[in-house]
């Protein structure tokens, strides 16, 4: 719990890089319609999609954070003699690194659906798919970043070997949220997408931990 | 006497130095003539044309992309629980050849399906599941080259192999959920496609004798192959353990 409020505290401020997702995340969203042209329809039909591969290369982009610094600083090798064990650290990083990018990107993506013209009746299921999501992103993603840790400028690495990962969170989550545009029932899709979340929750710390060990020795 | 003491480079060097010729010329042998009863003995399909004759690489190339990574899964668990270098090594030697058979499969498949579904690529599951496939190949390769130390990216990797195992199926399902496919299913594994009571998706005999004999020379290429590299690999290693006690002293 320290561990999660001084992780917190330290995202916060000046420099943290907390904001940085959350403003990716707006300007993949505004640079799409630029891109693709301005028909109401056509943005409608891709908003969930858009909004879901934002939210993932958003996440993406602030990943290499959770455990660099501590592992520059030597911080990692004071946790692995705490008497935590490393994969409750593991989690308690992903969920700090959820907390400051996975949950403000889902509070303001219907924000960013009226930009493009999400329906209405689209918005539950959207924040519904991304809050649980975005948290498998960050376990998935604190998994990869353990992997890469040692590797000097292992950024490009941890976006290679974190992306084919993500595709199941990814094709769930996004059938999830454009379920009712294509008459579908949502609720299958996000069932699976929690199952997966869950069960990331479970067995990727222990992975991300026997990574980290790895590293470290 | 047991698998284990293969696990000694010095055995193993002997055992795969013995092996490897047969094995060799073996896989050529077979693989020419497959090839040549393929291509030149069987007779063009009614409605395919002579490009039917693709599926003598392209299902061998299939199965094998599959079969390396789970090579490579076992080779890895070897590691991670009895620490067998020559296991390690095993892995990292089948990786190469599973990507490339993985491309091998995705450009005839695209080869094939040009003139017969009328599109070099559709985002078909199978088709899908192979690129993410050769995406999860990658990943491991360049896990392999971007860490110095030989053991801590053998654990690395072997942990990404385990980890990935169970997304690369989940991924599989997952693309099967996001949209219905184009590409046929498996017809010479199931019993009634070969031998003839399903008729409408039999492999004619014709065909499948050179397939099936095929699909043995793509195995024992990837047996030979894999021995190769790891004989090549340990090489390295010695190599590598010589200079530095040169360095040393």
């Amino acid at each position: 719990m320290a561990l999660l409020i001084r992780d917190l505290r330290i995202a916060t401020r000046a420099g943290g890089g907390a904001g940085l997702g959350l403003a990716f995340f707006l300007m993949v969203v505004i640079l799409v319609p630029l891109g693709v042209g301005p028909e109401t329809q056509l943005l409608a039909r891709i908003a969930p999609g858009v909004l879901w591969v934002g939210a993932l290369l958003a996440c993406l982009l602030t990943l290499d954070r959770i455990f660099a610094l501590d592992f520059e600083d030597g911080t990692l090798d004071a946790l692995l003699c705490a008497p935590l064990p490393l994969s409750g650290v593991v989690l308690v990083k992903s969920i700090a690194h959820w907390l400051v990018t996975g949950l403000p990107l889902t509070l303001v993506s219907p924000l960013l659906g009226v930009l493009l013209n999400l329906p209405a009746e689209g918005y539950f299921w959207l924040m519904a798919s991304l809050l649980p999501g975005t948290l498998s992103l960050s376990v998935i993603g604190a998994f990869g970043a353990a992997l890469t840790v040692g590797v000097r400028r292992g950024g490009l690495l941890l976006s290679l070997l974190v992306l084919p990962l993500y595709v199941p969170s990814l094709v769930f989550g996004a059938e999830c949220a454009s379920a009712l545009m294509n008459v579908k029932d949502p609720t299958t899709p996000f069932i699976l997408l929690t199952v997966i979340t869950l069960a990331s929750l479970a067995f990727l710390p222990v992975a991300g931990a026997a990574a980290l060990r790895a590293n470290l020795r | 006497m047991s698998l284990w003491e293969y696990a000694n480079p010095v055995k193993f060097m002997r055992l795969s130095g013995a092996v490897l010729p047969w094995v060799s010329v073996l896989a050529g042998v077979s693989i020419t003539a497959a090839l040549f009863w393929g291509f030149f003995l069987t007779p063009d399909d009614f409605k395919q044309g002579s490009t039917v004759k693709i599926i003598f690489i392209h299902v061998p190339a299939a199965m094998l992309a599959i079969n390396a990574w789970f090579m490579m899964l076992v080779a890895s668990l070897i590691w991670v629980i009895r620490r067998h270098h020559v296991s390690a090594l095993a892995a990292r030697a089948a990786a190469p050849i599973g990507f490339v058979m993985t491309l091998v499969a995705l450009i005839t498949g695209a080869v094939w399906g040009q003139p017969m579904w009328g599109t070099w690529w559709a985002w078909d599951p199978r088709l899908t599941s192979f690129l993410i496939l050769a995406l999860f190949y990658l990943g491991y390769m360049a896990l392999w080259e971007a860490v110095e130390n030989p053991d801590t990216a053998a654990d690395l990797t072997s942990v990404l192999c385990l980890v990935g195992t169970v997304f690369a199926i989940l991924s599989r399902y997952a693309v099967n959920f996001w949209n219905q496919g184009l590409h046929q299913g498996a017809s010479i594994g199931r019993v009634d496609a070969v031998t003839g009571a399903d008729t409408a998706e039999k492999v004619s005999n014709v065909y499948f004798y050179p397939l099936a004999l095929s699909i043995l020379g793509f195995f024992l290429l990837f047996v030979m192959l894999v021995l190769l590299r790891t004989r090549t690999e340990i090489r390295v290693r010695r190599t590598s353990a010589l200079l530095a006690r040169e360095r040393i002293g």
